[in-house]
């Protein structure tokens, strides 16, 4: 494989893609793969549940529909309230997955805003960090909080933009802009993404990726907004790159030639 | 085993309680009090009375 031009880079691994998508609340595991499909998306979140005892036999899988050969699962810890539940989440993951380390973790304080908890956010990512995880970490969109756990050695640092499922949008470009000065590793939105145009924001703030779910999950047409989703971040990477114009509230300077103008129509 | 009661009436080990449920080759881990069971083990560990089980599959999630 060659170079990948501007790849998203996270824990030495190169991705072209810095759309990465959930794989929650879809119909059916049909629709699941053609809307990850329709995202250009390689990396993937998942959860870790409880089997149904006794349903198994041929019940379709997840990895059938998404074979682990062919996208980077990204485990959570969707749900955890605690440390020590993440951790044991993750270390099942890692057993689920034949040794993969690369995990999505999140520590919520309560149901209702599904917000992070940072105390037990740091002290899992402190445990999982020692045991060779590679920590991508869902967090307040605190700058201080993302420089401590760049600091503990988490492989991307993942603020929210507004709360998970909400589709809010980016309620504070300043925090992540301070966050993006602050931090080395990759920083990518996470939660709060509701159209194409808030993935858009994000990547023109200067973002490295956007990570969403239910702005895809709960469109009316999820493949649809899948497509939109990959052209708007890769649509934001570019005015990034590119370094968009400064903005003025006067001084109008017109995009046509001042020159050469016909003569005004006598009055 | 997930959080139900469950009994057996000889001993048992991991790996043969996998291939009762039908589970035997398919992605998923095991935590016996709390700590991971690794593939390897799973033909030579024995469940004890009293042992909580969590066995677990990737779904889909955000």
């Amino acid at each position: 494989m060659g170079a990948i031009r501007d790849a998203l880079v996270v824990a030495g691994k190169s991705y072209s893609s810095r759309l990465l998508v959930g794989t929650g609340k879809y119909r059916d595991f049909a629709e699941t793969r053609a809307a990850v499909e329709a995202s250009g998306a390689q990396i993937v979140t998942v959860a870790i549940r409880r089997t149904n005892i006794g349903q198994n036999r041929n019940e379709p899988s997840l990895l059938d529909a998404l074979p682990p050969s062919r996208f980077t699962y990204l485990p959570n810890t969707a749900g955890c309230y605690s440390a020590a539940d993440a951790v044991r989440t993750l270390r099942l993951a890692r057993e689920l997955l034949d040794g993969h380390d690369l995990v999505k973790l999140e520590v919520l304080g309560d149901p209702q805003t599904l917000y992070p908890n940072m105390p037990e956010t740091l002290a899992a990512a402190e445990t999982l960090v020692k045991e060779g995880f590679k920590v991508m970490v869902y967090c307040s969109d605190d700058p201080i909080q993302a420089q401590m756990l760049e600091a503990i050695g988490c492989v991307a640092v993942m603020p929210l933009a507004s709360l998970i499922g909400s589709g809010m949008g980016i309620l504070n470009p300043w925090n992540l802009q301070l966050i993006l000065e602050k931090v080395k590793v990759p920083v990518l939105v996470d939660a709060g993404v509701g159209t194409a145009s808030d993935a858009a924001i994000a990547m023109e703030l200067g973002c490295d990726g956007v990570l969403m779910n239910t702005a895809i999950a709960a469109a009316r047409d999820p493949v649809l907004m899948a497509t939109a989703m990959r052209k708007a971040v890769e649509a934001g990477r570019e005015a990034f790159l590119a370094g968009r114009m400064p903005k003025k509230l006067y001084s109008a300077t017109p995009s046509s030639p001042t020159e050469g103008k016909i003569a005004p129509k006598a009055a | 085993m997930n959080g139900k009661a469950h009994s057996f009436e000889s001993p048992l080990g991991i790996g043969a309680l996998l291939s009762r449920l039908e589970l035997s080759g398919k992605k998923i881990a095991v935590e016996r009090n709390g700590e991971i069971v690794p593939k390897s083990a799973h033909a030579e560990t024995m469940i004890r009375d009293g042992d909580q089980l969590e066995i677990v599959v990737a779904v889909g999630g955000g």
